[in-house]
């Protein structure tokens, strides 16, 4: 739904605003230099801008946290209506090596709604353009989540349909009674 | 001479190739000791939970569904791709691979989870996995103790409480 709506809404170009929250300015420079010429973004419109207001794609760096939360959420609302949000590097993607510390919140999707994620610490220019390009509908995303799961035999004591709950939670309720 | 040197410069501009690289189309390769997300293989994981224990961003999580099940998942949110699990991994089960073009709208899809069948220590308890295919299957989990019954026999009841010491002696002398 989001790969159609980019190509009719956004057809020409992209305009990128550059939000740091709180990182360590590694994306920021890695962001920098997908836009010099070796790289050279602009080859697909895109563009970097200086106002929320001018653009239709931010591009979130760093946790969200506890001193800037306000700021990025009041960035976000000043952006014009279709518009796409980016959350770029490990701390924007899940908060970062430091995600539990006092002042930083979490990953930004807290504050504000993330529609792409570019995890790496710093993502490489190419991974932030090949993530650009998933969004844009140039390139296919290449991950998969994956999951291994061992052979059922046909006296096993372990029932996969006996487990009851999802994620973290997962119960298997026949455990007590064999 | 300013308009020969002029003149080379333009002569030395004509000679350049282009300097873009024109990405999504075609790739330059990644640097040798380039660290990519972390591969895990199945096959070789013993479930010792040593990358859970390392990793800097608590990213790996270990939990056991029941007795032989133990379940390892990589999450792969905020990875920093640090490359301490493959440094800690004792058996190389884990692999830093040059995979970098990540960028998804699902942050589910980076999460790699293993299911491992692990069996029980008879003397302290703690979950090992065993090391081939002919031992895995003397586990309990693979067949029934009393076939006419279909049923498992639990031959000790001993547990490890209050005095550990002579418990211990106690269960040698089961």
């Amino acid at each position: 739904m989001w790969k159609n709506l980019c190509q009719k809404m956004f057809g020409r170009s992209l305009w990128v605003y550059h939000a740091n929250s709180g990182g360590c300015n590694g994306c920021d420079i890695e962001v920098l230099n997908a836009l010099t010429p070796y790289y050279d973004v602009e080859r697909f419109g895109i563009k970097l801008v200086g106002s929320p207001r001018h653009a239709d794609v931010m591009l979130c760096q760093g946790p969200a946290m506890r001193s800037t939360a306000q700021a990025l959420k009041r960035a976000y609302e000043a952006m014009p209506a279709p518009k796409l949000v980016f959350a770029i590097g490990s701390c924007a993607c899940g908060g970062g090596v430091w995600f539990d510390s006092y002042s930083v919140l979490g990953p930004v999707e807290r504050i504000v709604p993330v529609n792409y994620y570019i995890p790496g610490c710093p993502p490489r220019p190419e991974a932030i353009i090949y993530g650009v390009a998933v969004a844009l509908g140039l390139v296919n995303k290449k991950t998969v989540p994956v999951q291994f799961k061992e052979l059922e035999l046909p006296i096993p004591r372990y029932h996969r349909s006996e487990l009851r709950g999802e994620g973290e939670l997962v119960v298997y309720e026949k455990a007590e009674k064999i | 001479m300013s308009l020969l040197s002029k003149l080379a410069e333009t002569l030395i501009c004509l000679k350049t190739e282009r300097a873009t690289l024109p990405y999504p189309a075609e790739a330059k390769p990644v640097p040798e000791k380039f660290r990519g997300r972390p591969i895990f293989d199945a096959s070789k994981c013993i479930g010792c939970a040593g990358c859970a224990n390392n990793c800097p961003a608590r990213e790996i999580l270990v939990y056991d569904v029941c007795q032989e099940i133990r379940i390892i998942k990589y999450l792969g949110l905020r990875c920093t791709y640090c490359g301490r699990c493959a440094d800690v991994c004792p058996e190389k089960a884990i692999t830093m691979s040059h995979e970098f073009e990540n960028g998804t709208d699902k942050i589910g899809d980076i999460q790699q989870r293993l299911e491992l069948f692990m069996s029980t220590c008879q003397r302290c308890g703690r979950c090992f996995k065993e090391p081939s295919v002919l031992e895995q299957l003397k586990m309990k989990g693979y067949r029934f103790d009393d076939l006419q019954n279909e049923r498992w026999i639990f031959r000790s009841q001993a547990r490890l409480e209050g005095d550990a010491v002579v418990d211990d002696l106690k269960i040698e002398m089961d």
